[in-house]
Protein backbone atom coordinates (compact mmCIF):
# COMPACT_ATOMS: atom_id res chain seq x y z
CA UNK A 1 0.00 0.00 0.00
CA UNK A 2 1.63 3.29 -0.78
CA UNK A 3 1.61 6.20 1.35
CA UNK A 4 -1.16 8.08 -0.63
CA UNK A 5 -3.74 5.06 -0.21
CA UNK A 6 -2.56 5.31 3.27
CA UNK A 7 -3.32 8.66 3.78
CA UNK A 8 -7.14 8.31 2.31
CA UNK A 9 -8.29 5.52 4.44
CA UNK A 10 -6.92 7.17 7.48
CA UNK A 11 -8.83 10.66 6.28
CA UNK A 12 -11.79 8.47 5.23
CA UNK A 13 -11.39 6.77 8.78
CA UNK A 14 -11.32 9.85 10.82
CA UNK A 15 -14.46 11.50 8.96
CA UNK A 16 -16.18 8.53 9.73
CA UNK A 17 -15.23 8.56 13.00
CA UNK A 18 -16.36 12.20 13.53
CA UNK A 19 -19.46 11.13 12.03
CA UNK A 20 -20.34 8.86 14.40
CA UNK A 21 -19.62 10.80 16.91
CA UNK A 22 -22.07 13.81 15.74
CA UNK A 23 -24.73 11.39 14.74
CA UNK A 24 -25.05 9.68 18.16
CA UNK A 25 -24.90 13.23 19.68
CA UNK A 26 -27.36 15.05 17.56
CA UNK A 27 -29.75 11.88 17.52
CA UNK A 28 -29.77 12.03 21.41
CA UNK A 29 -29.91 16.02 21.95
CA UNK A 30 -33.14 15.66 19.26
CA UNK A 31 -34.79 12.58 20.77
CA UNK A 32 -34.85 14.69 23.67
CA UNK A 33 -35.75 17.83 22.41
CA UNK A 34 -38.75 16.10 20.01
CA UNK A 35 -40.38 13.94 23.16
CA UNK A 36 -40.19 16.97 25.34
CA UNK A 37 -40.47 20.50 23.55
CA UNK A 38 -44.23 19.95 22.66
CA UNK A 39 -44.63 19.82 26.54
CA UNK A 40 -43.26 22.71 27.76
CA UNK A 41 -45.30 25.95 28.15
CA UNK A 42 -45.70 28.70 30.54
CA UNK A 43 -48.07 26.69 32.89
CA UNK A 44 -45.91 23.68 32.61
CA UNK A 45 -42.35 25.77 33.95
CA UNK A 46 -44.15 27.29 36.63
CA UNK A 47 -46.95 25.33 38.23
CA UNK A 48 -46.34 22.97 41.04
CA UNK A 49 -46.31 18.83 40.41
CA UNK A 50 -49.12 17.00 40.85
CA UNK A 51 -48.95 13.89 42.41
CA UNK A 52 -51.88 11.93 41.30
CA UNK A 53 -54.19 13.70 38.80
CA UNK A 54 -52.32 14.94 35.11
CA UNK A 55 -51.26 18.28 34.41
CA UNK A 56 -48.29 18.67 36.56
CA UNK A 57 -45.55 20.92 36.45
CA UNK A 58 -42.01 21.94 37.35
CA UNK A 59 -42.05 25.49 38.81
CA UNK A 60 -40.79 24.54 42.31
CA UNK A 61 -38.03 22.43 40.57
CA UNK A 62 -36.99 25.03 38.37
CA UNK A 63 -36.41 27.60 40.70
CA UNK A 64 -35.06 25.17 43.02
CA UNK A 65 -32.61 24.11 40.40
CA UNK A 66 -31.44 27.36 39.84
CA UNK A 67 -30.94 28.51 43.59
CA UNK A 68 -29.36 25.50 44.80
CA UNK A 69 -26.75 26.64 41.55
CA UNK A 70 -26.27 30.00 43.28
CA UNK A 71 -25.97 28.85 46.87
CA UNK A 72 -22.92 26.12 45.30
CA UNK A 73 -21.33 29.20 43.47
CA UNK A 74 -21.23 31.09 46.27
CA UNK A 75 -19.32 28.93 48.09
CA UNK A 76 -17.46 27.81 45.70
CA UNK A 77 -16.09 30.24 43.54
CA UNK A 78 -14.42 32.21 46.70
CA UNK A 79 -12.72 29.38 47.64
CA UNK A 80 -11.62 27.81 44.53
CA UNK A 81 -10.50 31.25 43.47
CA UNK A 82 -8.55 31.23 46.11
CA UNK A 83 -6.94 28.16 46.44
CA UNK A 84 -6.33 28.10 42.85
CA UNK A 85 -4.26 31.79 42.94
CA UNK A 86 -2.44 29.86 45.90
CA UNK A 87 -1.53 27.02 43.69
CA UNK A 88 -0.38 28.95 40.72
CA UNK A 89 1.14 31.80 42.39
CA UNK A 90 2.24 31.30 45.72
CA UNK A 91 3.04 27.55 46.73
CA UNK A 92 6.48 26.79 46.31
CA UNK A 93 6.61 23.42 43.31
CA UNK A 94 8.00 20.44 45.03
CA UNK A 95 5.75 17.36 47.04
CA UNK A 96 3.09 19.75 48.60
CA UNK A 97 1.50 20.98 45.56
CA UNK A 98 2.00 17.76 43.81
CA UNK A 99 0.33 15.93 46.90
CA UNK A 100 -2.81 18.92 46.64
CA UNK A 101 -3.18 18.22 43.03
CA UNK A 102 -3.34 14.35 43.17
CA UNK A 103 -6.07 14.61 45.67
CA UNK A 104 -7.59 17.54 43.63
CA UNK A 105 -7.79 15.53 40.96
CA UNK A 106 -9.07 12.55 42.87
CA UNK A 107 -11.94 14.60 44.26
CA UNK A 108 -13.23 15.38 40.91
CA UNK A 109 -13.24 11.81 39.58
CA UNK A 110 -14.93 11.10 42.51
CA UNK A 111 -18.63 9.11 41.72
CA UNK A 112 -21.15 11.70 42.15
CA UNK A 113 -23.31 8.92 44.51
CA UNK A 114 -20.47 8.43 46.73
CA UNK A 115 -20.25 12.06 47.18
CA UNK A 116 -24.01 12.16 48.17
CA UNK A 117 -23.84 9.20 50.37
CA UNK A 118 -20.30 11.47 52.25
CA UNK A 119 -22.98 14.41 52.13
CA UNK A 120 -25.47 12.35 53.75
CA UNK A 121 -23.26 10.69 56.54
CA UNK A 122 -21.63 13.76 56.87
CA UNK A 123 -23.50 17.15 56.07
CA UNK A 124 -27.25 15.66 56.58
CA UNK A 125 -26.37 13.64 59.92
CA UNK A 126 -23.45 14.71 61.72
CA UNK A 127 -23.48 18.39 60.99
CA UNK A 128 -27.14 18.16 61.66
CA UNK A 129 -27.64 19.99 58.58
CA UNK A 130 -30.74 17.63 57.58
CA UNK A 131 -32.20 17.60 53.95
CA UNK A 132 -31.68 21.28 52.71
CA UNK A 133 -30.50 22.75 50.25
CA UNK A 134 -27.37 24.10 51.97
CA UNK A 135 -26.59 20.23 52.39
CA UNK A 136 -26.83 20.19 48.72
CA UNK A 137 -24.65 23.20 48.06
CA UNK A 138 -21.83 21.79 50.35
CA UNK A 139 -22.54 17.95 48.47
CA UNK A 140 -21.64 19.87 45.48
CA UNK A 141 -18.92 21.96 46.18
CA UNK A 142 -16.96 18.56 46.97
CA UNK A 143 -16.71 17.99 43.66
CA UNK A 144 -17.29 21.71 41.86
CA UNK A 145 -14.58 22.65 43.81
CA UNK A 146 -11.82 20.55 42.40
CA UNK A 147 -12.89 22.43 39.07
CA UNK A 148 -12.72 25.40 40.01
CA UNK A 149 -8.89 25.27 41.63
CA UNK A 150 -8.08 23.63 38.29
CA UNK A 151 -9.77 26.28 36.00
CA UNK A 152 -8.18 29.37 37.77
CA UNK A 153 -5.22 27.92 38.09
CA UNK A 154 -5.07 27.15 34.33
CA UNK A 155 -5.87 30.47 34.04
CA UNK A 156 -3.44 32.44 36.03
CA UNK A 157 -0.58 29.74 34.42
CA UNK A 158 -1.74 30.93 31.28
CA UNK A 159 -0.99 34.40 31.26
CA UNK A 160 2.16 35.25 29.66
CA UNK A 161 5.34 35.71 32.01
CA UNK A 162 6.29 39.06 30.47
CA UNK A 163 2.29 40.47 31.73
CA UNK A 164 3.47 39.68 35.13
CA UNK A 165 7.50 40.81 35.14
CA UNK A 166 5.99 44.00 33.64
CA UNK A 167 4.00 44.51 37.02
CA UNK A 168 6.43 43.82 38.86
CA UNK A 169 8.87 45.79 37.57
CA UNK A 170 6.54 48.66 38.19
CA UNK A 171 6.93 48.27 41.56
CA UNK A 172 3.47 46.59 42.13
CA UNK A 173 3.19 43.69 44.97
CA UNK A 174 2.68 40.60 44.12
CA UNK A 175 -0.46 40.57 45.06
CA UNK A 176 -1.39 43.97 43.22
CA UNK A 177 0.30 42.46 40.53
CA UNK A 178 -2.04 39.13 40.51
CA UNK A 179 -5.22 41.20 41.26
CA UNK A 180 -4.98 44.03 38.67
CA UNK A 181 -2.60 42.80 35.75
CA UNK A 182 -3.15 38.42 35.85
CA UNK A 183 -6.89 37.82 36.88
CA UNK A 184 -8.31 40.50 34.33
CA UNK A 185 -6.47 39.11 31.58
CA UNK A 186 -7.23 34.94 33.07
CA UNK A 187 -11.13 35.77 33.70
CA UNK A 188 -11.88 34.62 30.31
CA UNK A 189 -11.01 31.28 30.86
CA UNK A 190 -12.32 31.07 34.67
CA UNK A 191 -15.61 32.76 33.91
CA UNK A 192 -15.86 29.80 31.00
CA UNK A 193 -14.87 27.78 33.17
CA UNK A 194 -16.96 28.50 36.39
CA UNK A 195 -20.12 28.75 33.62
CA UNK A 196 -19.70 25.09 32.53
CA UNK A 197 -18.86 24.04 36.26
CA UNK A 198 -22.49 25.38 36.74
CA UNK A 199 -23.86 23.61 33.78
CA UNK A 200 -22.59 20.34 35.64
CA UNK A 201 -24.38 21.56 38.92
CA UNK A 202 -27.63 22.16 37.39
CA UNK A 203 -27.77 18.38 35.77
CA UNK A 204 -26.80 16.57 38.66
CA UNK A 205 -28.84 14.55 40.29
CA UNK A 206 -27.29 11.23 42.33
CA UNK A 207 -25.26 13.81 44.81
CA UNK A 208 -28.79 15.20 45.33
CA UNK A 209 -31.08 12.34 46.31
CA UNK A 210 -29.29 12.25 49.76
CA UNK A 211 -28.52 15.96 50.44
CA UNK A 212 -30.80 18.38 49.33
CA UNK A 213 -33.74 15.47 49.55
CA UNK A 214 -36.31 14.23 46.78
CA UNK A 215 -39.08 16.60 48.19
CA UNK A 216 -40.07 20.41 48.30
CA UNK A 217 -42.02 21.80 50.84
CA UNK A 218 -45.51 23.82 49.89
CA UNK A 219 -43.41 26.72 49.13
CA UNK A 220 -45.17 30.13 49.06
CA UNK A 221 -43.81 31.99 46.17
CA UNK A 222 -45.16 35.49 47.91
CA UNK A 223 -42.93 34.86 51.00
CA UNK A 224 -39.37 36.50 50.34
CA UNK A 225 -38.41 36.30 54.10
CA UNK A 226 -34.92 33.80 54.05
CA UNK A 227 -35.72 32.30 57.16
CA UNK A 228 -39.64 31.48 56.67
CA UNK A 229 -39.76 27.68 56.43
CA UNK A 230 -41.90 28.27 53.31
CA UNK A 231 -40.26 31.11 51.35
CA UNK A 232 -37.92 29.79 48.34
CA UNK A 233 -35.45 31.35 49.56
CA UNK A 234 -34.98 29.66 52.85
CA UNK A 235 -31.73 28.07 52.21
CA UNK A 236 -32.41 25.34 54.82
CA UNK A 237 -35.34 23.62 53.57
CA UNK A 238 -35.73 20.43 51.90
CA UNK A 239 -35.29 20.90 47.85
CA UNK A 240 -35.96 18.74 44.87
CA UNK A 241 -34.12 19.43 41.51
CA UNK A 242 -35.38 19.34 38.42
CA UNK A 243 -32.83 16.82 37.71
CA UNK A 244 -33.79 14.91 40.84
CA UNK A 245 -37.54 15.46 39.85
CA UNK A 246 -36.84 13.60 36.30
CA UNK A 247 -35.16 10.64 38.02
CA UNK A 248 -38.30 10.27 40.78
CA UNK A 249 -41.22 10.51 38.11
CA UNK A 250 -39.44 8.36 36.00
CA UNK A 251 -38.63 5.53 38.80
CA UNK A 252 -42.35 6.27 40.64
CA UNK A 253 -44.46 8.66 38.75
CA UNK A 254 -47.60 7.82 39.54
CA UNK A 255 -49.22 10.76 37.43
CA UNK A 256 -50.78 9.22 34.09
CA UNK A 257 -48.84 11.80 32.33
CA UNK A 258 -45.56 10.97 34.43
CA UNK A 259 -43.27 10.20 31.31
CA UNK A 260 -44.66 13.35 29.13
CA UNK A 261 -43.64 15.37 32.11
CA UNK A 262 -40.16 13.16 32.45
CA UNK A 263 -39.60 14.10 28.56
CA UNK A 264 -40.67 17.89 29.23
CA UNK A 265 -38.47 18.35 31.95
CA UNK A 266 -35.59 16.50 30.42
CA UNK A 267 -36.21 18.99 27.33
CA UNK A 268 -35.93 22.10 30.14
CA UNK A 269 -32.84 20.49 31.60
CA UNK A 270 -31.23 19.87 28.22
CA UNK A 271 -32.03 23.52 26.98
CA UNK A 272 -30.94 25.47 29.93
CA UNK A 273 -27.59 23.63 30.06
CA UNK A 274 -27.11 24.33 26.72
CA UNK A 275 -27.79 27.99 27.13
CA UNK A 276 -25.48 28.35 30.49
CA UNK A 277 -22.70 26.82 27.67
CA UNK A 278 -23.63 29.43 25.20
CA UNK A 279 -23.61 32.14 27.58
CA UNK A 280 -20.09 30.76 28.73
CA UNK A 281 -18.88 31.45 25.30
CA UNK A 282 -20.05 35.11 24.58
CA UNK A 283 -19.66 36.14 28.33
CA UNK A 284 -16.03 34.98 28.30
CA UNK A 285 -15.79 37.02 24.51
CA UNK A 286 -17.32 40.49 25.92
CA UNK A 287 -15.41 40.22 28.90
CA UNK A 288 -12.38 39.80 27.31
CA UNK A 289 -12.96 42.31 24.72
CA UNK A 290 -14.25 44.57 28.02
CA UNK A 291 -10.83 43.99 29.70
CA UNK A 292 -8.43 44.15 26.92
CA UNK A 293 -9.88 47.57 25.26
CA UNK A 294 -9.30 45.50 21.86
CA UNK A 295 -12.37 46.07 19.03
CA UNK B 1 30.67 61.57 36.87
CA UNK B 2 29.19 60.49 40.30
CA UNK B 3 28.47 56.53 40.56
CA UNK B 4 25.02 55.64 41.19
CA UNK B 5 25.55 52.01 41.15
CA UNK B 6 27.92 50.17 42.37
CA UNK B 7 28.44 46.55 42.39
CA UNK B 8 30.98 44.70 44.48
CA UNK B 9 32.40 40.98 44.46
CA UNK B 10 28.90 40.08 43.48
CA UNK B 11 28.75 36.09 43.12
CA UNK B 12 25.13 35.06 41.97
CA UNK B 13 24.14 30.94 41.72
CA UNK B 14 21.64 29.31 39.96
CA UNK B 15 21.68 26.37 42.33
CA UNK B 16 24.49 24.70 41.94
CA UNK B 17 25.56 26.75 38.53
CA UNK B 18 27.33 29.94 38.91
CA UNK B 19 26.14 32.64 36.59
CA UNK B 20 27.98 35.60 37.69
CA UNK B 21 31.82 35.88 39.60
CA UNK B 22 33.17 37.89 41.52
CA UNK B 23 31.50 41.35 39.56
CA UNK B 24 32.45 44.64 40.50
CA UNK B 25 31.41 47.50 38.71
CA UNK B 26 30.40 51.32 38.95
CA UNK B 27 27.53 52.63 37.28
CA UNK B 28 27.69 55.97 36.41
CA UNK B 29 24.73 58.08 36.91
CA UNK B 30 23.21 59.78 33.97
CA UNK B 31 25.01 57.85 31.53
CA UNK B 32 24.00 54.88 29.31
CA UNK B 33 26.31 52.02 30.18
CA UNK B 34 25.86 48.88 27.62
CA UNK B 35 26.49 45.17 28.92
CA UNK B 36 27.60 43.24 26.04
CA UNK B 37 29.03 39.38 25.39
CA UNK B 38 27.31 36.08 24.08
CA UNK B 39 24.69 34.54 25.16
CA UNK B 40 24.78 33.03 28.50
CA UNK B 41 28.15 35.31 29.61
CA UNK B 42 25.71 36.70 32.44
CA UNK B 43 24.86 40.15 31.16
CA UNK B 44 21.27 39.82 31.50
CA UNK B 45 21.19 38.15 34.93
CA UNK B 46 23.32 40.97 36.24
CA UNK B 47 20.75 43.19 34.65
CA UNK B 48 18.11 41.52 36.48
CA UNK B 49 19.54 41.57 39.88
CA UNK B 50 20.13 45.53 39.84
CA UNK B 51 15.93 45.40 40.35
CA UNK B 52 15.72 41.89 42.16
CA UNK B 53 13.47 40.39 39.29
CA UNK B 54 15.56 37.29 39.86
CA UNK B 55 14.15 37.10 43.13
CA UNK B 56 11.17 35.25 41.20
CA UNK B 57 13.75 32.20 40.33
CA UNK B 58 13.94 29.48 42.99
CA UNK B 59 17.34 29.01 44.25
CA UNK B 60 18.73 31.76 43.59
CA UNK B 61 21.55 32.68 45.80
CA UNK B 62 23.92 35.89 45.97
CA UNK B 63 27.30 36.98 47.63
CA UNK B 64 28.25 40.05 47.62
CA UNK B 65 26.96 43.67 47.24
CA UNK B 66 24.91 46.21 44.87
CA UNK B 67 24.45 48.59 46.48
CA UNK B 68 21.65 51.91 44.71
CA UNK B 69 22.65 55.12 45.76
CA UNK B 70 24.78 54.05 48.29
CA UNK B 71 21.90 51.76 49.77
CA UNK B 72 22.59 47.85 49.27
CA UNK B 73 19.49 46.25 47.52
CA UNK B 74 19.99 42.88 48.84
CA UNK B 75 19.83 43.80 52.01
CA UNK B 76 16.88 42.58 54.85
CA UNK B 77 15.43 46.25 55.53
CA UNK B 78 15.16 46.81 51.86
CA UNK B 79 11.39 46.97 50.02
CA UNK B 80 11.71 45.80 46.67
CA UNK B 81 8.70 47.61 45.49
CA UNK B 82 10.60 50.53 46.31
CA UNK B 83 13.33 49.88 44.63
CA UNK B 84 11.84 48.88 41.60
CA UNK B 85 9.71 52.02 41.24
CA UNK B 86 13.29 53.83 41.48
CA UNK B 87 14.72 50.89 39.26
CA UNK B 88 12.49 50.55 36.31
CA UNK B 89 12.57 47.67 33.19
CA UNK B 90 12.31 47.47 29.38
CA UNK B 91 12.01 43.98 28.69
CA UNK B 92 12.74 42.25 25.15
CA UNK B 93 9.32 41.53 24.10
CA UNK B 94 7.52 44.50 23.76
CA UNK B 95 4.87 43.94 26.57
CA UNK B 96 1.89 46.17 26.95
CA UNK B 97 -0.89 45.09 29.31
CA UNK B 98 -4.01 44.48 27.40
CA UNK B 99 -5.54 47.73 28.09
CA UNK B 100 -5.77 51.18 26.66
CA UNK B 101 -2.81 53.54 25.93
CA UNK B 102 -3.94 55.38 28.52
CA UNK B 103 -4.33 52.69 30.91
CA UNK B 104 -0.45 51.52 30.20
CA UNK B 105 1.05 54.58 31.21
CA UNK B 106 -1.08 55.26 34.26
CA UNK B 107 -1.43 52.27 35.40
CA UNK B 108 1.96 51.85 37.70
CA UNK B 109 0.81 55.86 39.10
CA UNK B 110 -2.73 54.31 40.00
CA UNK B 111 -1.66 51.37 41.71
CA UNK B 112 0.60 53.91 43.47
CA UNK B 113 -2.06 55.73 44.95
CA UNK B 114 -2.64 58.69 42.45
CA UNK B 115 -6.40 58.89 41.86
CA UNK B 116 -6.55 62.52 40.70
CA UNK B 117 -7.81 62.29 37.15
CA UNK B 118 -6.18 65.71 35.95
CA UNK B 119 -2.73 64.72 38.01
CA UNK B 120 -2.85 61.42 35.85
CA UNK B 121 -3.40 63.01 32.38
CA UNK B 122 -0.41 65.38 32.60
CA UNK B 123 1.58 62.38 34.16
CA UNK B 124 0.31 60.51 31.08
CA UNK B 125 1.09 63.36 28.74
CA UNK B 126 4.50 63.98 30.30
CA UNK B 127 5.56 60.10 30.07
CA UNK B 128 4.55 59.84 26.54
CA UNK B 129 6.29 62.50 25.26
CA UNK B 130 9.57 61.16 26.94
CA UNK B 131 9.04 58.42 25.06
CA UNK B 132 8.43 60.25 22.11
CA UNK B 133 5.29 59.05 21.45
CA UNK B 134 3.30 61.50 22.13
CA UNK B 135 2.21 62.60 18.84
CA UNK B 136 1.52 59.38 17.26
CA UNK B 137 -0.82 58.15 19.73
CA UNK B 138 -2.64 61.50 21.52
CA UNK B 139 -5.47 61.73 19.03
CA UNK B 140 -6.55 57.70 20.12
CA UNK B 141 -5.20 57.18 24.10
CA UNK B 142 -8.47 54.98 24.94
CA UNK B 143 -7.21 52.56 21.65
CA UNK B 144 -6.13 49.22 23.06
CA UNK B 145 -2.44 49.13 22.93
CA UNK B 146 -2.14 45.90 21.39
CA UNK B 147 -3.00 47.82 18.22
CA UNK B 148 -0.14 49.90 17.56
CA UNK B 149 3.05 48.76 15.85
CA UNK B 150 5.58 46.58 18.02
CA UNK B 151 8.26 49.83 17.84
CA UNK B 152 5.21 51.90 19.68
CA UNK B 153 3.97 49.22 21.78
CA UNK B 154 8.02 49.26 23.08
CA UNK B 155 8.38 52.84 23.61
CA UNK B 156 4.94 52.75 25.34
CA UNK B 157 6.27 50.07 27.80
CA UNK B 158 9.23 53.10 28.01
CA UNK B 159 6.70 55.53 28.49
CA UNK B 160 4.81 53.06 31.56
CA UNK B 161 8.08 52.71 32.73
CA UNK B 162 8.93 56.16 32.88
CA UNK B 163 5.62 56.97 34.66
CA UNK B 164 6.47 56.05 38.02
CA UNK B 165 9.50 58.28 38.21
CA UNK B 166 12.65 55.83 38.32
CA UNK B 167 16.00 56.93 38.26
CA UNK B 168 17.53 53.98 36.21
CA UNK B 169 16.19 52.51 33.30
CA UNK B 170 17.14 49.07 32.84
CA UNK B 171 16.64 47.82 28.94
CA UNK B 172 16.86 44.17 28.16
CA UNK B 173 17.67 44.01 25.05
CA UNK B 174 14.94 46.03 24.39
CA UNK B 175 15.44 46.57 20.83
CA UNK B 176 16.11 43.28 19.42
CA UNK B 177 12.77 42.16 18.55
CA UNK B 178 12.08 45.57 16.67
CA UNK B 179 12.69 46.05 12.94
CA UNK B 180 15.79 48.74 12.09
CA UNK B 181 14.13 52.18 11.88
CA UNK B 182 12.49 51.34 15.34
CA UNK B 183 15.31 50.32 16.79
CA UNK B 184 16.69 53.80 15.64
CA UNK B 185 14.03 55.26 16.86
CA UNK B 186 14.56 53.75 20.71
CA UNK B 187 18.55 54.55 20.49
CA UNK B 188 17.46 57.85 19.52
CA UNK B 189 15.59 57.64 22.75
CA UNK B 190 17.98 56.76 24.69
CA UNK B 191 19.96 59.22 24.27
CA UNK B 192 17.80 61.85 24.77
CA UNK B 193 16.81 60.03 28.15
CA UNK B 194 20.44 59.80 29.71
CA UNK B 195 20.07 63.47 29.81
CA UNK B 196 17.36 62.67 33.13
CA UNK B 197 17.96 59.01 33.94
CA UNK B 198 20.75 56.47 34.31
CA UNK B 199 20.16 53.61 31.77
CA UNK B 200 21.55 50.45 31.52
CA UNK B 201 20.99 48.35 28.92
CA UNK B 202 21.84 44.82 27.75
CA UNK B 203 22.39 44.52 24.26
CA UNK B 204 23.43 41.42 21.56
CA UNK B 205 24.01 44.05 19.02
CA UNK B 206 27.59 45.65 19.31
CA UNK B 207 27.00 48.37 16.83
CA UNK B 208 24.55 49.51 18.74
CA UNK B 209 26.19 49.44 21.93
CA UNK B 210 29.24 51.61 20.32
CA UNK B 211 26.75 53.81 18.88
CA UNK B 212 24.91 54.97 21.80
CA UNK B 213 26.50 53.85 25.47
CA UNK B 214 29.28 55.58 27.52
CA UNK B 215 29.91 52.92 28.93
CA UNK B 216 30.72 49.41 27.76
CA UNK B 217 31.35 46.07 30.32
CA UNK B 218 32.20 43.63 27.95
CA UNK B 219 31.07 39.67 29.92
CA UNK B 220 32.48 36.30 28.92
CA UNK B 221 31.17 33.06 30.99
CA UNK B 222 29.98 35.07 34.24
CA UNK B 223 33.08 37.69 34.47
CA UNK B 224 33.93 41.31 33.53
CA UNK B 225 36.61 41.00 30.98
CA UNK B 226 36.48 44.75 30.19
CA UNK B 227 35.27 47.75 31.35
CA UNK B 228 35.88 51.08 29.71
CA UNK B 229 34.65 54.20 28.13
CA UNK B 230 32.63 52.97 25.19
CA UNK B 231 35.23 54.71 22.87
CA UNK B 232 38.19 53.10 24.26
CA UNK B 233 36.44 49.71 24.40
CA UNK B 234 36.08 49.28 20.68
CA UNK B 235 39.35 50.98 19.48
CA UNK B 236 41.38 49.79 21.86
CA UNK B 237 40.81 46.93 23.71
CA UNK B 238 43.32 45.81 26.70
CA UNK B 239 42.23 42.10 26.78
CA UNK B 240 42.62 40.09 23.38
CA UNK B 241 39.46 38.29 24.32
CA UNK B 242 37.57 41.84 23.51
CA UNK B 243 39.44 42.54 20.46
CA UNK B 244 38.02 38.59 19.06
CA UNK B 245 34.49 39.48 20.43
CA UNK B 246 34.29 42.51 18.93
CA UNK B 247 35.90 41.57 15.79
CA UNK B 248 33.26 39.05 15.65
CA UNK B 249 35.43 35.65 15.99
CA UNK B 250 33.37 34.58 18.26
CA UNK B 251 29.93 35.23 19.83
Amino acid sequence: MNAKTADKIATALIVTIAAIIILILAGLLGYILIRGVGHISFDFLTSPPETIRAGGGIGPQLFNSLFLLVLTMIITIPLGLGAGIYMSEYAKPGRGTDFIRLVVEVLSSFPSIVVGLFGLLVIVNLFGFGFSLFSGALALTVFNLPLMVRITEQGLKSVPREQKEAGLALGLSKWKTIRSIMLPIAIPVILTGTILAAGRVFGEAAALLFTAGMSSPRLDFSDWNPLSPFSPLNPFRPAETLAVHIWKINSEGLAPDAPEIAAGASAVLIITVLLFNMIARWFGRYVHRKFTATK
Amino acid sequence: MQALIDIDQLDLYYGDFQALKKVSLDIPEKAITAFIGPSGCGKSTLLRTLNRMNDMIPGTRIEGSIKVSGKDIYSSDVDVETLRKKVGMVFQQPNPFPKSIYDNVAYGPRLHGIADKQRLDEIVESSLRAAVLWDEVKDHLKRSALGISGGQQQRLCIARALAVEPDVLLMDESTSALDPISTLKIEELAQELKKRYTIVMVTHNMHQAARVSNQTVFFLNGEVIEYAETEKLFSNPVDSRTEDYISGRFG
